[in-house]
């Protein structure tokens, strides 16, 4: 009896600490280009500064990424991108909260690339969508390298382009991931 | 015997029921960020409280950023008041051309001449105190402005024995501003300005004067702009007035067009302050307008 007690509860604890397995990064790299094809100069920016945690348990994903964390080349467009588009002091952050659909198709003790899908709500400049995309997890010991390449349409997220810029800006961004995560202790 | 089987099923199916919920509570929708979120409140200063490092005639509490030259074109049209004559202005023009430069995030300097008195000028603003946020934060921007202005006319008498420093005056300048909320800005600016010449006996050599200056968002792109000085001890020989200036500030991307109306004919501080004749009473306006372009002289980094 006491046997089967030991053996349940250290069953129940080891599923209760599996519950924490997590990977997660602080320095993530996020980009996104909104350039239009006939404009003279890339409309680009970077961020090596977003949150992202994998739950390898069950796929669950989850990104935070600081607006004003995104740095350009020019000063000015990242004046505008702040103030004219995503009005970052109104709307710091943009957040997906999803999960990988084929965590079946994975192994995390395993070294290797895994093609992944996910899918969830994208949050950003106040607006919420539902996104689904393909990426990438590439694991290797303990780290898990995510990438990830998708397109969203701005006018979703209420992001306006006044006309005079049109030809600079485009109606879509294609915004890519690329983060390496390391378990969390 | 069987009293222990039974405890011992009880025990499993209790520890079963908890797995089971415990998988359960799993699936459900956890804020995984919070696992790692220890966002400490950051120190961030207040970007934007003008659109421009110029209110419309006055220097503003903001900064060009470093690494960036503005290249400004300030105008003025001749005054309303002269009717269709002179289609009410438009047929003269007062300019003064100006290269503003960021050095850093606090400091910035500038050099412009103007067709009026043909002068040159030139100034650096600098300041020690920026309004920021978060931890350490401070309530204002407080900013020093140091300029000196060179008179390129030829000298009125040239019998006398005329001294290069003659041309010359300098005006210091302390702005303190705050950007109230995101659509109201307010600036006050103390000024004192140093003639090295004067033309009567009667002028003072320093021009003590107080301004205000704000800002009005009105959208996005959109924002309504004031900014007016009491000088204290003007000018004696003519009828000299305070300026006030009121504008419309419209931003399209890489350039923002100043559009005002104003009662000064200068467009740096010396002649703003001590030399405006016109009155807005009498219908003695000007219309003009600040073209701005903002070039990246150098590249932010990125990567």
């Amino acid at each position: 009896m006491k046997k089967i007690r030991i053996i349940t509860t250290l069953f129940c604890l080891v599923s209760v600490s599996g519950y924490s397995q997590m990977s997660f990064t602080k320095t993530g790299k996020v980009e996104f280009d909104a350039t239009a094809a006939s404009s003279p100069e890339r409309i680009e920016g970077t961020t090596h500064a977003a949150t992202a945690v994998l739950d390898t348990r069950n796929g669950q994903l989850q990104f935070s990424i600081l607006i004003k964390s995104f740095a350009f080349e020019r000063a000015l467009m990242e004046e505008h991108f702040n103030e004219n588009y995503m009005e970052s002091d109104k709307y710091p952050k943009a957040e997906f909260r999803g999960n990988v659909l084929n965590m079946a198709a994975t192994d995390f003790a395993k070294d290797g690339t895994y093609q992944v899908k996910v899918k969830g709500k994208l949050t950003l400049h106040g607006e919420s969508r539902d996104i689904e995309t393909e990426g990438r997890l590439q694991v290797r010991g303990s780290s898990i390298q995510a990438t990830a390449s998708f397109q969203i349409t701005l006018a979703d997220y209420k992001i306006s382009i006044p006309g005079l810029v049109a030809d600079k800006v485009a109606k879509t961004a294609r915004i890519s991931i690329d983060c390496k995560l390391e378990p969390l202790k | 015997m069987d009293d222990n089987k039974t405890k011992a099923w009880k025990y499993v199916s209790v520890i079963a029921i908890l797995l089971v919920t415990n998988h359960y509570l799993q699936a459900q929708d956890t804020d995984l960020l919070k696992l790692v979120d220890s966002e400490k409140p950051r120190k961030e200063y207040v970007k934007n409280a003008f659109k421009s490092p110029r209110v419309i005639q006055s220097q503003s509490i903001e900064f060009l950023r470093p690494g960036t030259m503005d290249f400004r074109i300030l105008h003025r049209f001749g005054q309303l008041d002269q009717g269709y004559k002179n289609f009410f202005g438009l047929d003269q023009a007062s300019m003064r051309m100006g290269f503003d430069f960021g050095i850093k995030r606090n400091l910035m300097a500038g050099v412009g001449r103007s067709t009026y008195k043909k002068e040159l000028d030139g100034y650096v603003k600098y300041a020690p105190f920026m309004q920021s946020t978060g931890p350490g934060s401070f309530p204002v921007t407080i900013a020093v402005v140091a300029g000196v202005t060179m008179d390129g006319t030829s000298w009125a008498d040239p019998a006398r024995k005329n001294y290069f420093t003659s041309r010359l005056a300098y005006y210091f300048q302390g702005i303190v501003g705050r950007k109230i909320s995101d659509a109201f800005t307010l600036q006050v600016m103390p000024t004192v300005i140093h003639k090295n010449l004067v033309q009567n006996a009667g002028d003072g050599n320093d021009i003590m004067a107080a301004g205000i200056g704000g800002r009005l968002r009105l959208s996005r792109r959109v924002a309504l702009t004031c900014d007016y000085f009491h000088v204290f001890n003007p000018l004696t020989d003519n009828n000299y007035h305070d300026p006030l200036s009121v504008g419309v500030d419209i931003e399209t991307g890489g350039h923002v067009f100043q559009l005002h109306f104003t009662n000064s004919t200068g467009m740096n501080e010396r002649a703003v302050i001590t030399e405006t004749t016109g009155r807005w009473g009498k219908g003695e306006i000007r219309f003009g307008f600040n073209l701005s372009r903002v070039f990246q002289l150098k590249k932010q980094k990125v990567k």
